[in-house]
């Protein structure tokens, strides 16, 4: 049962939560020709991609032009994806510290979680409807068919994935606390690390050993592995138990550590003097 | 609560490892004392000046009380919270206003506002009455709540600054050079809110300048910090008696030896501003 002080606390973080979302979406309506700017480079960089099928076809080489167009739509619609979340998350310290509002956010009495996971929150229902969009618009330019994918249970896969997405992002949230000048760049390094051991645009199984075992642990890997069996081979939510199980469990370690991880962040910035606008 | 003081302060140590010149392998690192044990206290109600050159630990104190620096020794309450143990029950307390008004620039005062208030557990419905007159208190214009902040002048971000320590109504408010940077209208408008705060509000005032004349102005006790020590703690009166001097300026420099037009402390000592 939840006594009134404690329903009161649970209010309090709800509504800065919400604060959270509430917040990005001003700053995505503000920044809205910024945004779509962003999406038309996003267009044309996975443009640059799926075409590569089409493009070894052309030179004399042999393979399924249509399946491997999708995967590698695939590959790179999850790298857009993984990229937003990341960023947004991310931005928890870096724009508040070049808007110089970073003190104000962190003198608040709102729990690193709620603030953290409203970030995560934002970034997964912009990111969802962001992807959703870029995959529709790429798919519209291809001559592709996608026969008898089922893109609900795709979609699943990917909301579930995003918990672990968020877990990692948080981590790499804390570099720009420790390192002001470089540390969102050191978040950049972080994704493509990942993409590269899950198989974002080739099967894990052509990795050398160790980047396979790493391909074990990442998200994106089963991430990937879900969308493709969905969208390629119309496998359902129930079909891709393998995939989302491993994904469950990541995910379950990714937000605790993550949050200790930030908050172990926060308290060297806090003991160096580094929780400051001006870095 | 009213018997527990409002800040009481004890023995505050805080000091920041800097690297002296020469590439990153063959620096040297060296501790930099910002504040050497501060003690003081204030009362319900109280507003104190803390008066000091750039680097002297104004922004230090602030920031310490703010919950967004760790201390190396000593302590500090609010209220009778400790601000190191229970920071969050602190944050609850105590709100702030510094020389920058920072704010989402591209966002709107109306915006900025609500999403500081969301922090505190005010929703849409609460701050939908409350912006409106707050902002009124402030002097703002309602009609210009809906422009990007960019758009605004230094003296309108400050008074949304205002607005903002306001909305959360903060029993103390520390205030960190609020009217640096500011015209002569905008500095007198801000100096009648932080009089208006203290009669209607019953906020403790935490004020650190380089104003003299604006330590005078408000506040009941003036203390001098130089070089993360405070050497006194008194009314105005008492500092011109205690240095022999018949201004404040002159009370300064015989207390320091430097004015405030001397080089900063900051570049000599290397404490963050």
């Amino acid at each position: 049962m939840i006594r009134p002080e404690q329903g009161g606390a649970l209010r309090r973080e709800l509504i800065g939560f919400a604060g959270i979302v509430e917040r990005n979406m001003y700053l995505i309506r503000r920044f809205a020709w910024w945004e779509l700017a962003w999406f038309l480079y996003t267009v044309a960089n996975t443009l640059t991609i799926v075409f590569i099928a089409k493009g070894i076809e052309a030179g004399g080489g042999h393979l399924d032009v249509n399946r491997t167009t999708i995967v590698l739509l695939i590959g790179a619609v999850i790298w857009s994806y993984l990229g937003l979340i990341f960023e947004i998350v991310t931005e928890t310290v870096a724009w508040e510290r070049w808007e110089g509002t970073i003190e104000y956010t962190f003198m608040a009495p709102i729990s690193r979680a709620s603030h953290l996971l409203g970030m995560g929150a934002f970034a997964v229902i912009y990111g969802v409807l962001r992807t959703a969009l870029l995959f529709a618009v790429v798919a519209a330019s291809l001559s592709v068919s996608f026969g008898n994918a089922d893109f609900a249970a795709a979609g699943v896969v990917l909301l579930i994935s995003s918990v672990s997405f968020i877990g990692i992002g948080m981590m790499t949230a804390v570099l720009p606390l420790i390192s002001p000048e470089k540390g969102t760049q050191l978040g950049f390094i972080a994704q493509g690390l990942l993409l590269v051991v899950s198989g974002v645009y080739y099967p894990v199984t052509v990795l050398p050993d160790w980047m396979q075992w790493l391909s074990v642990i990442s998200p994106a890997t089963y991430t990937l592995e879900g969308c493709r069996n969905a969208i390629l081979d119309g496998a359902s939510v129930s079909q891709m138990w393998p995939d989302i199980w491993p994904l469950l469990v990541i995910g379950g370690i990714a937000v605790p550590l993550g949050l200790a991880v930030f908050r172990r962040g926060e308290r060297y910035a806090k003991q160096h003097g580094r929780l400051k606008r001006s870095g | 609560m009213s018997a527990v003081p409002a800040v009481q302060v004890h023995n505050l140590r805080k000091e920041f490892i800097r690297r002296d010149g020469g590439s990153r392998k063959r620096g040297r690192r060296r501790r930099v004392a910002a504040l050497q044990g501060l003690s003081f206290t204030m009362q319900r109600g109280e507003c104190l000046a803390i008066l000091g050159q750039n680097g002297s630990g104004k922004s230090t104190l602030v920031r310490l009380l703010s919950t967004l620096l760790i201390n190396d020794g000593g302590s500090a309450h609010v209220f009778g919270i400790d601000v190191f143990d229970k920071p969050r029950s602190v944050q609850r307390l105590v709100n702030r206003v510094s020389v920058e008004a920072s704010f989402f620039k591209r966002m709107s005062p109306m915006e900025n506002l609500s999403y500081s208030a969301r922090f505190y557990g005010m929703g849409p419905r609460e701050t939908r009455a409350r912006i409106p007159e707050i902002l009124a208190l402030v002097g703002f214009p309602p009609e210009r709540g809906h422009e990007p902040m960019e758009d605004l002048s230094r003296g309108m971000q400050q008074k949304i600054a205002l607005a903002r320590a306001l909305l959360t109504a903060p029993v103390l408010l520390l205030l960190d050079e609020p009217t640096t940077g500011l015209d002569p209208r905008s500095k007198l408008e801000v100096q009648d809110f932080i009089r208006q705060m203290r009669e209607h509000h019953d906020s403790t005032i935490l004020l650190c300048t380089h104003d003299m004349a604006e330590a005078e102005a408000l506040a009941d006790r003036i203390g001098i910090l130089h070089q993360g020590e405070l050497l006194c703690l008194e009314s105005a009166d008492e500092i011109r008696q205690r240095y022999h001097a018949d201004t404040l300026e002159q009370a300064f420099l015989n207390a320091t030896g430097r004015s405030f037009e001397d080089e900063d402390e900051e570049s000599r000592r290397g404490v963050p501003a």
